[in-house]
């Protein structure tokens, strides 16, 4: 890295990710970028409310279920994971189909450290958490992240299968009847995490999602980002350019299983009562999808996609059990019309790069064309 | 290269808008089915209610649990059965108009507590029967404990769910430490067996009812094995049983696998006599299992819905063509019980939950009366045969 | 005593392992020719097979008459019918599962490669026109009109938008091919019969006891299904590498771009690879109801994972993989399953899985579609 690069980094304005929107906001002077950042992120802890706007309520409310408890329930932890999985899949370019495991791990340290085996506090289960699913990360990276791509794939599948039947067959686990009463969070303030009010937990996820938020910007544009990036164009060049692929495919591994966790224990905290049906298979093609959807690579099409695949279904909730099939059909409609996803990821353009034009759209995760890879 | 993106962008644009706008339409609709049209149809005296009760407008209970999804065969059978007893009530009393309410968890602890809280914040309605499955109850009901919202659920028998001190848990049908015994009995009297297999699909209720057979039955269990219920293939347990050879299998599970299970222990030469709990006591059995399940023992703390002939009669009536199906009596009960203190003048919550306290009826199933844990009294096991292809009730184990 | 119980019963799990692994292999195929041929997971594979079984059931219990299950009541008992009868219902399966295969390639993958497509192009637009009127009718009927009035419109829009060259990151195949995956395996739950509930096939063969091998009883459902395998195997191994067709499948799985200047219609080959694997998928969903006289709207998801992991067991890309690893996966799972107990049965396939990846990270023959050694 040269120094210029570091300086740049220093010095270089919020990445502007989210074509247009994030270019303007970007160029706006300092005092209107920042009030209107500022703006934004209120409206979105005002968001329980969002229903009771005349014209926006009626576009997002939930009939026949909760508008809160499915933001909170939902919303916050769909998109929690999807920031995870967007580490692994859309910057290190690996294909994850085993991510509910690392949600599992998570749900069930906490479930295991509060109520099952002991009766420690949340705020120290938590961290214990994400620490152990991170460790499961690595555990699980150590000897799959030699393997290519697709077998990676469905090693990780099966990974996500062993821990659900694993969690189903351990009494040690609670087995098949899960865990109850799990610890919630202790109230901060004003903020009383009881029973019936999802609003607390709604402000503590939504909190979460910020700081993680902000923590990945600062990873993806560090030396790691820029490793990642690297590993996920082609691998070989990299580690002939001398990036340690292994390392950083650990890293983002790691990193992607701690945020996964770290939605497990929100989730478990939430409902306080989980059982490995919680966490099939499918959930991890679900969130996988969020992904994709959403634009792979971008944090912010990670965010849009993991809150459209938690709301949609209960938006349409009139729809009853035609819903997954429409689900299915607006994945491939989508895939078809925007195979970028719905904001697909910017190549960031440094300032001196500015006028220079690519002859094409950089390829992304392998190969185009014809798919071959 | 910018026309296309327009175009692109202009197409999904207008997809979006036609979908936003016409689900806003049917947001009335929801998932609220209003019951009192097809009240007329009915002219069946209601058994519970005084006639000619008066209550609020709007007044409503509802129903939680599956109705589509995998297990919504199950939830189905309950909606109707609490559906009738509503339009029932509702002739009979044109002043006291109530609705039943649903909710449809898919049997998902993801989607309920969300559901709950709808629930909750519906100040209309004034119980639950539901929800229909015990995981589900755990993730939900301490949310209506806390709401105090009385459920009654007429289907969820995990033996641990009244231990949870709420208050507001009922259940119209013994729980599984009841029903395991039963089968006990069963195997050890009336069969006779003195070798058994014993098979689960490791599932919380599947294993938790075999388990308590297998200590039940101690040595005589010579051969034992969880299946998987999402496979196909059962052939390595199957094997086990035919390199056992045991007198009776016992299977704790649901019917689909049930049936797939039997067909394939028959098709391997397994004579065992195959008793079942609950979960198997659906006509899905013996579609799926044909000819392998005659014979077939079924063991349910439900007595049998149809062979109470005026729930019969009315059922048929209301539903063209349809018999009561498992749990479709249970919720018939349930609902009456909502509907009998909605009848006495309570009109809020705290009051059904009292009401219920002191409840003590013959329902169609059984005398519905509660202890405070909210199990129902008395702990009756049926069985029932699989004869001519058709769940036939034997009588009450001792 | 598990170990006992293994010894005694081991003869007869090998019998229904084999048989199993027989099923995963031919489904495997699938899995292996697409992505010998395209680099890709076909994930909507699991649903062609789905699709094969209905087609099964439809052929023998609409079509040939065969009433669904009595003891004892199987007409066509022996000889020349029984056998036509056995012929009629694979070939009803393969038909359907081809046709679906191929348009599933034309619906979620070739709109995605960037060539202008009209069968993809009609059909999503009518997709996409009666997913809308759902929206506004529950009235299956009015959905279709609707659905096929706004084909037209749509299907020109779409048609517009697909002929303008483009490409698509290899995600977004996948996530396609789990879209369509989803949509048609809904489909049959939403619109099917009986829903979501299992159905029942009807008998073809009363399943007797052909011949006693060390002690066990082999039924002949599972000979039919071992031999079936077989030569449906040999028969695409012949295919691939004795016909044109099946060179030019060889020189595109080699090299795409290579092969299209020597003049191979890579488009055409890529179509006639998906064709393969759901007729071999469709062979595979005849012996599936032949053995268990069942289907389901989910029957595919759990077998095509496990077909999927053959694959990559034996060396994807590799024919003779997708058979050695389907056998591996039936027999390892069956044997482990007495051993552990059938709830470990699904992680007993991952380790094995992941064991075999550690050691040969190809998988057990290695890749080589391209190279010829099927």
């Amino acid at each position: 890295m040269s120094l210029s690069d570091a300086f740049k980094e220093l010095t270089s304005r919020p990445a502007r990710t989210v074509s247009g929107v994030g270019e303007r906001v970007g160029d706006m002077p300092r005092v209107a970028r920042w009030s209107l950042i500022a703006l934004f992120v209120v409206s979105l802890y005002l968001m329980p409310w969002w229903p009771e706007v005349p014209l926006l309520g009626w576009l997002v409310d939930t009939p026949g279920t909760s508008f809160e408890g499915v933001i909170t329930d939902k919303v916050v932890i769909y998109v929690l994971v999807a920031l995870g999985l967007n580490v692994v899949v859309g910057l290190a370019g690996l294909l994850d189909l085993g991510y509910v495991g690392f949600y599992a791990v998570g749900a069930y340290t906490l479930g295991v450290l509060s109520s099952q085996h002991a009766n420690l506090p949340w705020l120290l289960c938590v961290p214990i958490a994400v620490a152990v699913s991170m460790i499961s990360g690595v555990v699980l990276g150590t000897p799959t992240l030699r393997l290519r791509g697709d077998y990676l794939a469905i090693v990780t599948l099966g990974f996500g299968e062993i821990i659900r039947i694993s969690a189903n067959n351990a009494d040690w686990l609670g087995g098949s009847r899960g865990i109850s009463k799990i610890a919630k969070p202790p109230n901060i303030g004003p903020l009383k995490f009881g029973i019936l009010d999802a609003k607390p937990y709604f402000f503590l996820g939504l909190t979460i999602i910020i700081v993680v938020v902000f923590f990945l910007r600062r990873l993806e544009h560090s030396r790691v980002g820029r490793a990642w990036n690297a590993v996920r164009e082609d691998e070989d060049a990299a580690e002939l350019m001398g990036v340690n692929t292994f390392k950083f495919k650990l890293w983002a591994f790691a990193i992607g299983a701690a945020i996964g966790g770290l939605a497990g224990t929100l989730y478990a905290g939430k409902v306080r009562f989980i059982n490995p049906s919680n966490f099939p298979l499918q959930l991890s093609i679900l969130f996988l999808a969020a992904v994709v959807l959403g634009g792979t690579g971008n944090m912010w099409g990670a965010i849009l996609g993991g809150a459209v695949v938690a709301w949609m279904p209960e938006r349409f909730r009139n729809f009853a059990d035609k819903r997954v099939f429409v689900f299915g059909v607006a994945l491939v409609l989508v895939m078809v019309f925007r195979p970028q996803g719905l904001i697909p990821r910017k190549i960031r353009k440094e300032r001196w790069l500015a006028n220079w034009k690519p002859p094409q759209r950089t390829p992304q995760f392998g190969e185009t064309g014809t798919g071959r890879g | 290269m910018k026309k296309t993106r327009l175009v692109r962008v202009a197409a999904l644009a207008v997809s979006l808008a036609v979908v936003g706008v016409a689900c806003g339409d049917d947001d009335d609709t929801g998932s609220t089915e209003d019951t009192t049209a097809a009240a007329e149809d009915t002219a069946t005296a209601d058994t519970t209610a005084a006639a000619g009760v008066t209550c609020a407008e709007g007044t409503s209970i509802a129903f939680f649990g599956a109705l589509s999804g995998d297990a919504g065969n199950l939830g189905q059978n309950i909606k109707k059965g609490a559906e009738l007893a509503v339009v029932q009530f509702n002739a009979a009393n044109a002043g006291c108009q109530v609705t039943l309410k649903e909710f449809d968890s898919q049997g998902s602890p993801d989607q309920a507590p969300a559901l709950a809280t709808q629930a909750i914040e519906d100040a209309s309605i004034l119980g639950i029967v539901g929800p229909a499955f015990s995981g589900e109850s755990k993730a939900v009901n301490p949310l209506f404990d806390e709401a105090g919202l009385s459920i009654i659920t007429p289907s969820a028998t995990n033996e641990a769910l009244n231990d949870n001190g709420w208050k507001i848990f009922h259940r119209a049908l013994a729980g599984d430490d009841k029903q395991g015994p039963g089968v006990v009995a069963y195997i050890k009297n009336k069969l006779a067996a003195a070798t058994v297999g014993v098979i689960d699909d490791a599932t919380e209720y599947g294993k938790g009812i075999a388990d308590i057979v297998r200590e039940g039955l101690g040595d005589a269990v010579v051969a034992s094995d969880s299946i998987d219920p999402a496979a196909a293939d059962f052939s390595a347990a199957v094997s086990k049983m035919k390199d056992a050879a045991p007198a009776a299998i016992f299977y704790g599970g649901y019917y689909a696998e049930a049936g797939k299970l039997a067909k394939q222990l028959r098709d391997a030469g397994v004579e065992a006599t195959l008793v079942f709990g609950d979960g198997v006591k659906d006509n899905g059995f013996i579609e799926a299992a044909g000819p392998a399940a005659e014979g077939s023992i079924i063991t349910c703390t439900c007595s049998d819905g149809a062979s109470n002939a005026e729930f019969a009669a009315a059922y048929g009536e209301q539903f063209p063509g349809e018999t009561p199906q498992t749990y479709a009596a249970e919720a018939y009960d349930s609902a009456n019980a909502f509907l009998a203190a909605i009848a006495s003048g309570a009109a809020d919550r705290a009051a059904v939950l009292a009401f219920l306290k002191s409840y003590d009826v013959a329902g169609v199933t059984k005398q519905i009366k509660w202890d405070e844990t909210g199990e129902v009294a008395g702990n009756a096991v049926y069985s029932y045969k699989v004869e001519g292809g058709a769940i036939v009730v034997e009588g009450l184990i001792e | 005593m598990s170990d006992w119980l293994i010894y005694r019963t081991f003869w007869d799990l090998t019998v229904t392992g084999v048989a199993l692994g027989a099923i995963y292999a031919l489904v495997a195929l699938g899995y292996t020719l697409v992505y010998g041929v395209l680099r890709l997971i076909n994930f909507a594979h699991s649903e062609v097979f789905m699709v094969g079984t209905f087609a099964t059931l439809i052929t023998a219990t609409n079509f040939i008459g065969i009433p669904l299950i009595e003891e004892g009541n199987y007409p066509y008992r022996t000889g020349i019918t029984l056998v036509a009868v056995l012929l009629a219902c694979i070939v009803g399966g393969m038909v359907v599962s081809g046709a679906g295969a191929v348009l599933l390639e034309r619906v979620a993958y070739r709109p995605l490669r960037g060539s202008g497509e009209h069968v993809g192009a009609v059909v999503l637009a009518f997709a996409s026109a009666f997913t809308v009127s759902l929206i506004f009718t529950g009235s299956t009927r009015t959905n279709i009109i609707i659905g096929l009035v706004g084909t037209a419109p749509l299907a020109v829009l779409y048609l517009r938008i697909f002929r303008r060259g483009r490409s698509a990151p290899r995600l977004a195949f996948l996530i396609s091919a789990i879209g369509a995956s989803t949509a048609v395996a809904e489909a049959v739950a939403i619109w099917g019969p009986r829903d979501r509930e299992q159905y029942q096939t009807s008998r073809v063969l009363e399943k007797r006891v052909l011949f006693e091998f060390l002690g066990t009883d082999v039924r002949i459902d599972y000979v039919l299904v071992i031999v079936g395998a077989l030569l449906m195997l040999t028969a695409l191994v012949l295919f691939v590498n004795r016909t044109r067709l099946g060179r030019g499948v060889r020189a595109v799985a080699q090299d795409v771009e290579t092969a299209r200047i020597l003049g191979v219609n890579v488009d055409f080959v890529i179509l006639v690879t998906f064709l393969l694997g759901g007729v071999m998928a469709g062979a595979a969903a005849m012996m599936f109801t032949l053995v268990y006289d069942q289907t389901r709207f989910n029957i595919g998801f759990l077998l095509g994972v496990k077909s999927f992991t053959a694959a990559v067991l034996g060396g994807i890309g590799n024919l003779r993989g997708a058979l050695l690893g389907g056998l591996v996966l039936g027999l390892g799972e069956n044997y482990g399953a007495a051993l552990f107990g059938g709830q470990w049965k699904d992680v007993i396939a991952f380790v094995l899985l992941l064991t075999v990846l550690m050691f040969r990270p190809t998988g057990i023959l290695g890749e080589s579609l391209a190279k010829a050694r099927v």
